[in-house]
């Protein structure tokens, strides 16, 4: 699988950061040099062999269902880029077939 | 000798017997933080004034707190209310954390007086310390060489004296990496023994909090307070912690250690290969049983890393995008405000994995990639078991070279990805490690890994005091070096 | 061509915990924004998320009354996008491996009975709300952020904008009789999604879907379902080709509108959140469950007919929402006559309820003092007829049937000599009609009657007075 600069192109765009076309083409190799390292995981014969995403088998980890007071408004909002009564204010906001 | 030389065991001992007050460290501390921190740069914040301010509350404090007026470090990735956490990244600058850390919480409660948050690669993110959107740090040892990273700072803030101990994070070598280079010791614990709340998270399945020391009764020391159960991690450990201090000193006699022969192979400097092999003697001499193992599958282990870690990392710094905190680039609409906050905010190594990870767990490569390298993990894991149905510990050097000059690797991510070809394999498998001092190469220190079984902490420390003993290499410092 | 619609409906119900999925928030209507939120709902750099076990336990309710299989093991999922009110740029939910599976749920519509699969049930956090500001801007507010939603999805076994309206009314009935969720849609606790496509009828392949937001109440839902049914149909008439999307029904217009014009392929790259662990829900648990696990409507209905002889038709108007059912039984408990608590409740309670558009549950009359109205009825206290003005005052201020007897002097009279008095003056002042009962004409007494209870303030005891009337004329 050679990577190319369109498929950066949408991954740059899927990771919400923007590249000139120049720094797409530097993000191009050097991605496809450490995919190309990574294909050396092909000389393994995973057949049958289970993926391991929790190192330490541990499972129905739990709290009770108790409210705790929250941290107040002013520290939710004390690191705001731009404050608005009691919101975070934001740009307009298009949708771009995500959110929900 | 002054204050600020001597190691947390020492300093307890003086405080206790009541011949220095916490405040007495503190002027020593900050007396060498202000003569060393113009060459070293270890410090992204210097909290000289809550430091003084700590010390005079302790004052009239209970002296018998386990880290009774001991200064030490914080990585700035652990978050402290009233400091900031910038994570080494403009993209959290600025960033003021309302709440603590668990781990800084500890600290607090057990008397320690914190004296600065420590530089690191950005997020965590690299192997050299340069990758910080601050300052790169020096190596204490050669102030043109790279501390290791990315808990470069706190490595070098310990070696150059700066602070008794201190903490780092270690993802896949990042406190391991660094003390080897440093010369001091280092300890990433079982994954799941320390809380990771208020960590700032990389790989969260691979990242840990362990201890930065001079020597190992005082990383023993440090990792009594920080380990246990926190409810606030999902995957935080539950069990009574043992006495790491208390385990110290019952020699290496009658242990078994294991040497992973594949990490003594090609990349690996002769010097460096040198001083660990020395270091197997050491153990015999102490009594132990030296046992030569192959491991062929630990060569997986840093590709699988690279794909692993680079996707859990996309996901995990997807939430910096300018609406809570931190920087935010200006535009007309939300994602174009995101697009260009992120393109400010985030430096070029950082960038690189997002991409990475980004792609590794895209629709069409996911089974190819991010699921293919979480099969390798469950290999490793299985090797690892084999290793220690034979062996109580297993050992290995930390890096395979010592401290590389400034600049020589930062324009080859692989070349850079490759310093941490002997830790990483160790947090895949989430087992405890560390690195101690083995001795020097071209005056340079060289770090011997040591492997435990899960929650094998206990047999790591163990051993590590009595290579401590048996080589009377203890407390290395760049000292005269330096001056 | 004769077209059929294929509907599966994905239902988003809000959980009724007290604190948040992954913290202790609460989950309460909060007055102002960004005031329940801490640093792990608003996820700040750092923070980790604990799982609430409440939640846990009201999927596995769910899963019992909905006869799904549930996962030994489950385990979340992290679902990837940016969007301002997601202030992880993740949500946690639940992909792979969900708590529940291949349920069913049979409804009525229509006249016949229809099975509806249902293919998945998860769990997973909501998100915020973003406010639109004048200045162009948007606002956001996190304190709905992290509140338990739970995901029903069905197979796509709905043909019609009625069924659809069935599936949902039972299911929100069971949802309230379990007590996991309060499933009002105009409070936005339960959410409603369905998609649609049409095919010809008898075609073995499905038409291209479109998915359907903003229905807020099940007229919506009927109207929306049935017009984009019929936009499908005439699309495909007219030569076009189906888009898959999402369109937004618009209560102003009654139409369907296209919300998303720009179609950038989702790629939500899920894979399993490493800062939890799995979900393991052993079967001697689900157990446990099931025993603590309140009636659901269809047994109680049964149960209703058997244990209090009621109709067919009262149990089933009773049990239609689980606080009615709860009113009549702790009515029945107190009175001896359960057809007549019945009768009480579906054309009084009900026709006060209608009239004024309250649920059962803001109604200020008690179980208590319906049966203390029935009672002071069966004493003769009061009148039937009289009963009926009692209980609206009873519905409109809440007081107990005496007090509001005794205020407004309704008790009826039942005193013979003072209604004797009546009676004779009745006589005096009415020679004409008291000749003709004489005579023997009978239905003369229904006036005597009337103006006996004129004279009394319509208190007199109707029966008395009768019995007075023919003894006093007949007895001459
Ligand atoms: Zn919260």
């Amino acid at each position: 699988m050679k990577l190319t600069r369109e498929e950066v192109r949408e991954v740059a765009y899927l990771s919400r950061i923007e590249m000139t076309d120049e720094e797409l083409d530097r993000m191009t190799g050097q991605l496809g040099a450490i995919l190309d390292y990574a294909d050396m995981l092909n000389e393994l014969d995973l057949e049958g062999v289970e993926p391991t995403s929790h190192v330490i088998p541990m499972k129905n980890v739990m709290r009770e269902d108790v409210v705790k007071e929250s941290c107040g408004v002013e520290k939710a909002l004390m690191n705001a880029p731009d404050r608005f009564g009691d919101f975070f204010r934001v740009p307009k906001v298009i949708d771009e077939g995500e959110g929900h | 000798m002054e204050l600020c030389t001597k190691t947390a065991s020492e300093l307890i001992g003086m405080l206790r017997a009541g011949e220095i007050d916490p405040i007495d460290i503190v002027d020593s501390t900050f007396k060498r933080i202000n003569d060393k921190e113009p060459d070293v740069k270890a410090f992204i914040a210097v909290l000289e004034e809550s430091a003084r301010k700590r010390a005079e509350e302790l004052k009239d404090a209970d002296r018998s707190l386990p880290l009774y007026g001991i200064p030490v470090a914080v990585k700035d990735n652990m978050c402290m209310e009233g400091a900031q956490t910038t994570c080494g990244s403009k993209i959290l600058t600025p960033f003021e954390p309302p709440y603590d850390a668990t781990v800084v919480e500890k600290l607090k409660a057990a008397g320690a007086v914190i004296v600065g948050k420590t530089n690191m690669d950005e997020f965590a993110m690299g192997s050299s310390c340069e990758w910080s959107a601050h300052h790169p740090t020096r190596n204490p040892w050669d102030l043109e060489r790279a501390p290791g990273g990315s808990s470069g700072g706190s490595a070098a803030a310990v070696a150059a004296c700066e602070c008794a101990m201190s903490l780092g994070s270690d993802t896949g070598g990042s406190i391991r990496q660094p003390a080897s280079l440093c010369g001091v010791v280092g300890m990433k614990p079982t994954y799941g023994a320390v809380s990771r709340y208020g960590l700032v998270a990389f790989a969260s399945s691979l990242d840990q909090i362990g201890p930065f020391a001079r020597d190992v009764r005082d990383c023993a020391m440090l990792l009594d307070v920080i380990c246990g159960h926190d409810p606030k991690d999902s995957t935080s450990i539950d069990r009574e912690p043992p006495d790491h201090v208390a385990a110290l000193d019952a020699g290496a006699a009658g242990m078994t250690v294991g040497m992973i022969k594949d990490l003594f192979g090609e990349g690996v400097e002769p010097g460096v290969r040198e001083r660990v092999s020395a270091a197997a003697e050491v153990f015999e001499k102490m009594g132990a049983k030296i046992k030569e193992i192959e491991m062929p599958i630990v060569k997986y282990a840093l590709p699988a890393y690279y794909l692993i870690a680079p996707a859990e990392a996309s996901s995990n710094l997807a939430r910096y995008d300018g609406v809570q905190y931190g920087m935010r680039e200006d535009a007309d609409d939300i994602v174009s405000m995101f697009r260009k906050t992120r393109r400010a905010g985030f430096g070029a190594e950082v960038k690189r994995r997002i991409m990475l990870g980004t792609y590794a767990l895209s629709a069409g490569y996911y089974d190819a990639y991010y699921l293919r390298a979480l099969k390798v993990r469950t290999l490793i894991v299985k090797e690892f078991e084999k290793a220690f149905a034979e062996c109580d510990i297993l050992m290995s050097p930390t890096s395979p070279s010592t401290a590389f000059k400034l600049n020589e690797k930062i324009d080859d991510p692989l070349a850079m990805y490759m310093m941490d070809i002997c830790t990483i394999p160790v947090n895949l498998a989430g087992l405890p490690g560390m690195s101690i001092p083995c001795g020097l190469s071209d005056g340079l220190p060289v770090g011997l890994q040591l492997i435990g079984p899960t929650l094998g902490e206990q047999a790591l420390l163990r051993a590590a005091r009595a290579f401590e003993i048996g080589s009377g290499i203890c407390g290395m410092m760049p000292g005269e070096k330096m001056d | 061509m004769k077209y059929e619609p294929v509907i599966g409906i994905e239902v988003h119900a809000q959980l009724k915990t007290d604190s948040k999925l992954f913290c202790g928030c609460s989950t309460g209507f909060a007055a102002a924004p960004n005031h329940h939120v801490c640093p792990v709902c608003l996820g700040l750099p750092g923070t980790l998320p604990v799982l609430n076990r409440k939640a846990i336990e009201y999927v596995v309710r769910t899963c019992i009354a909905l006869e799904c299989e549930v996962s030994p093991a489950s385990r979340f999922a992290r679902k990837n996008y940016y969007y301002p009110d997601l202030p992880k740029a993740y949500q946690i939910s639940q992909y792979e491996l969900p708590i529940g599976r291949n349920g069913k749920l049979t409804v009525r519509a229509g006249g016949r009975e229809k099975t509806i699969r249902i293919h998945r049930i998860h769990l997973e956090e909501d998100a915020g709300k973003l406010v639109h500001d004048a200045s162009g801007g948007s606002c956001v507010d996190y304190n709905r952020t992290g509140i338990p939603l739970m995901e029903i999805v069905t197979e796509a076994d709905v043909r019609s904008s009625e069924e659809a309206v069935a599936y949902l009314t039972s299911l929100r009935s069971i949802l309230q009789y379990i007590g996991v969720c309060g499933a009002n849609m105009e409070k936005g606790e339960m959410r409603c999604e369905p998609n649609i496509s049409v095919r010809p009828v008898g075609a073995e392949e499905f038409g291209t879907k479109t998915e359907m937001k903003n229905l807020n109440s099940f007229r919506a839902v009927r109207l929306g379902v049935d017009f984009e049914i019929e936009r499908q149909i005439d699309a495909i008439e007219n030569g076009e080709r189906i888009v898959q999307e999402t369109r937004r029904w618009d209560e102003a217009t009654q139409t369907t509108q296209t919300m998303r014009s720009k179609e950038r392929a989702h790629d939500y790259r899920y894979f399993p959140d490493p800062d939890l662990v799995p979900v393991e829900v052993s079967a001697s648990v689900v157990e446990l469950i099931r025993a603590k696990a309140p009636e659901l409507p269809e047994p109680r209905r049964v149960r209703f007919i058997s244990q209090y002889g009621l109709p067919e038709y009262d149990a089933e108007v009773l049990t239609g929402s689980k606080a009615m059912a709860d009113f009549f039984e702790r009515a029945a408990s107190l009175h001896n006559d359960p057809k007549a608590v019945s009768n009480w409740i579906m054309t009084e309670l009900m026709g006060c309820l209608n009239e004024s558009g309250k649920t059962i549950d803001e109604c200020a009359v008690t179980a208590e003092d319906l049966t203390a109205l029935l009672e002071l009825m069966g004493k003769g206290v009061i009148s039937a007829r009289m009963g009926k003005d009692v209980f609206k005052d009873m519905f409109a201020s809440g007081r107990p049937p005496a007090e509001i007897i005794k205020e407004k002097g309704l008790e009826q009279m039942n005193d013979e000599t003072a209604i004797s008095d009546a009676v004779e003056k009745v006589i005096a002042d009415n020679p004409g009609p008291a000749a003709d009962f004489r005579a023997g004409k009978k239905q003369a007494a229904g006036f005597l009657v009337g103006q006996v209870m004129r004279l009394t303030g319509g208190k007199a005891n109707p029966k008395i007075v009768g019995r007075i009337i023919e003894d006093k004329l007949l007895s001459e």
